[in-house]
């Protein structure tokens, strides 16, 4: 594809810009200042303004140090607020937000009535205008992003540590508060970089966007800030070639729009912390339940066949009809778990029978164990009434170790029978069983 | 270059090493504190603090809540500014012993959802050895490791640190401040919240360091295993109340004084002393000497 000077121009401008806000924003997300970010933005809006009616030029330079002196200034005065008043960081950040994004709006209107301010072009500075971006402003960026990128490289030990336990980091001598205003600094830099081409109101979007959609795919601060870099990068690289191809389509929106579609493609599907997989490992742990369960009816189903004592019913067969009237679960459930624990060797069938393997009858009588230790527990120690206690007992069958429970039967001294007066079957003899 | 083998951590690097006191001048303390009041804005939270530790003890730092225990231990690491007084680690301000001194901060203090490893966290605590702009190298990887494993904790090096419990991640933290390799440790609060086996592990672990000669200065809150886990007390209530051995400082009286009308603890308390007491007999007063 052929791009033209100006699309080329955005090109660069966009993924610089991605790159650095998605690097200092997995800091800044981690730090818990996302807010700080969106701040830092709005406050920089009335700093361009006064530098224009100051110097009456629109080249980058003045424009950009107004922005970050602003910035800076709003910063400060955030920090200044928490430390010296009883006001709190998250009222502090939303004061001064308001504060200086309501003056940049009136020096705003008041440069637009100048006879020459319908040429300043500063309303760009609200939502961003990736075309305006001149060879002059990316010379300044790539030299403020060089320096960002040099600085977190050199530090990057120094700012994992301070990020984590700012507590142990003072305590190991590295000047704590020193490195906090150098972070918010290379924040203020990130967003005056990136007001031009996204503006004031979605800048924010640039640091925490691909920083969040990172942490989700790793557990390393290293790889979160490469990766946090690339997906903002590659972002940049999308959104600007889209506004080239697409007319009258803005580049800002449209980069924050891509980072967003990563962020929530990152939270449904990233291995481990994704909403899928917590989907999915809860359908693993309600299928392990119902398997257990099946095991233990199946056990009670002996047991009841044969007097109920003990467990003796290894050789009764279960009919289809009776284990769906147990719990009311569907055929379809059944058959599956039915066809798991066969597969593992827990289970045979013989035409609409079922019955425990030696080794079923083991795994159910573990489950059987857990629970009838747990009602002694609750009825013994909780001093809980008999017929409370089942219910309990059904849930924590289920999440009780096998240490745990071993645990449980010393402390309570080795019952033989739980409070409904059946038999709990001993470990040892369950294990004899399945080897005789 | 070629890595040399981990060090055992609980060998003193030379550097931290100093020369017995000759005879007749008194040891220099583990830490002293004189005259020192601390406020957060207006509100004083130590009041008069003067306190000396000996070095090679167990110490705890015992009162009720709000008594500034944590504070304390802040002030000695000079992370809290002092109103008046001063702290010395071994005859000198902290800023020049810091390499002395291993810091155990409270669990709670950070956010264990942090992308990082069990043994990136442990490595960090020798990021004071290892200086400005550089990396770590293998050797400090294998250092960190070498401390996991003295908590038991070997197994987990590569685990994300949300998945530890907090039992682990205690020890985690500990594993850390022995990769600083001091003469001293402060602890916040090391046992609270922890199972019974990392509770183990981690008087073991005490018990170890204090056998090689290092000092543990650790804020405690349960008074029934004072008696049991440490050799000498601090007792607390925005003043200081009395500091001491165990067996002639941690008394009855000393913890009425401590904790006022909260009349629970105390209870408890005396009854964990005088079941210790029936089972070793009354404390010898010869066998330490009285120590203020």
């Amino acid at each position: 594809m052929e791009l033209s000077f100006t699309a080329r121009n955005v090109l660069i401008g966009a993924t610089l810009l991605g790159g650095l806000g998605g690097m200092l924003g997995s800091f800044a997300l981690l730090r818990r200042q996302s807010l700080l970010g969106d701040a830092l933005a709005h406050a920089a809006l009335p700093g361009v303004c006064i530098a224009f009616l100051l110097t009456g030029s629109k080249s980058p330079l003045p424009l950009f140090t107004g922005a970050l002196a602003a910035g800076l200034a709003g910063a400060l005065l955030i920090l200044a607020t928490v430390r010296w008043s009883r006001i709190k960081e998250d009222s502090a950040i939303g004061i001064i937000l308001s504060v200086f994004f309501g003056i940049g709006i009136v020096l705003l209107t008041y440069i637009q009535k100048l006879p020459a301010g319908n040429q300043s072009g500063l309303d760009k500075y609200l939502f961003g205008q990736a075309a305006t971006l001149v060879v002059e402003d990316l010379q300044v960026m790539a030299v403020l992003g060089a320096i960002v990128l040099a600085v977190v490289l050199a530090l990057f030990k120094e700012l994992k540590l301070l990020t984590f336990d700012s507590g142990f980091a003072a305590s190991i001598g590295l000047p704590v508060r020193r490195l906090e205003v150098l972070m918010t600094l290379l924040l203020v830099v990130v967003v005056v970089v990136g007001l031009q081409t996204v503006g004031v109101v979605l800048i924010v979007a640039t640091l925490i966007t691909p920083a969040a959609a990172a942490r989700q795919w790793t557990d390393r601060l290293g790889a979160m800030v490469a990766l946090s870099a690339g997906i903002g990068a590659a972002a940049g690289v999308v959104g600007s070639l889209a506004s080239a191809t697409v007319p009258r389509l803005p580049t800002g929106p449209v980069i924050v729009v891509v980072s967003s579609t990563v962020l929530i493609l990152s939270l449904l599907f990233a291995p481990g912390r994704g909403l899928l997989w917590g989907l999915l490992r809860e359908r693993q742990v309600a299928s392990r339940i119902r398997r257990e369960n099946l095991l233990k009816d199946l056990y009670r189903l002996g047991e009841s066949g044969e007097g109920g004592d003990g467990g003796d019913g290894e050789d009764s067969w279960a009919s289809w009809p009776d284990l769906m009237g147990v719990r009311g679960q569907s055929g379809g459930e059944l058959e599956r778990s039915v066809r798991r624990l066969i597969a593992a060797g827990l289970l045979e069938r013989r035409g609409d029978s079922l019955r425990l393997t030696p080794a079923g009858l083991e795994a159910a009588g573990n489950v059987v164990r857990k629970h009838r230790l747990w009602e002694v527990y609750l009825t013994r120690r909780l001093d809980l009434a008999v017929d409370h206690v089942h219910r309990d007992a059904e849930a924590m069958e289920h999440a009780l170790s096998d240490e745990a429970v071993d645990h449980l039967e010393e402390i309570l001294g080795h019952p033989e029978v739980d409070p409904h007066g059946r038999a709990i079957p001993p470990r040892r003899q369950l294990r004899e069983r399945r080897t005789a | 270059m070629a890595s040399t083998p981990a060090r055992d951590p609980f060998v003193l690097a030379e550097e931290r090493r100093v020369e017995p006191a000759p005879a007749g001048v008194p040891p220099l303390p583990a830490v002293e504190v004189h005259d020192l009041t601390v406020a957060y804005r207006t509100q004083p939270v130590l009041w008069d603090i003067d306190l000396q530790l000996p070095e090679g003890k167990l110490i705890a730092i015992v009162g009720p809540n709000g008594a500034g225990k944590s504070t304390l231990l802040k002030a000695m690491l000079g992370l809290v500014p002092p109103v008046t007084g001063w702290v010395q680690i071994f005859g000198e301000p902290y800023a020049r012993r810091r390499s002395w001194v291993g810091y155990v901060p409270q669990r709670e203090s950070v956010d264990w959802d942090f992308p990082t490893s069990a043994l990136d966290v442990v490595t960090m605590g020798v990021y004071g050895r290892v200086g400005w702009f550089r990396r770590p190298g293998r050797h400090h990887r294998e250092a960190a490791l070498a401390c996991l494993d003295k908590v038991g904790m070997r197994d987990f090096a590569h685990r994300q640190i949300s998945q530890l419990s907090g039992g682990q991640q205690q020890r985690v933290f500990l594993a850390r401040a022995l990769a600083q390799e001091a003469r001293l440790y402060l602890m916040d609060e090391p046992f609270a919240g922890v199972d019974a086996t990392t509770e183990r592990a981690i008087l073991t672990l005490l018990k170890d360091l204090r056998s090689h000669g290092r000092t543990v200065v650790a804020v405690h809150h349960d008074l029934q295993t004072v008696a049991e886990y440490f050799d000498h007390v601090v007792l607390l209530n925005m003043r200081l109340v009395a500091a001491g051995p165990v067996a002639t400082t941690f008394t009855p009286e000393n913890l009425q004084r401590t904790y006022g009308g909260r009349l629970t603890a105390l209870t408890q308390a005396t009854e964990a002393l005088l079941q210790k007491r029936s089972v070793e007999g009354p404390p010898n007063p010869g066998q330490e000497p009285p120590w203020s």
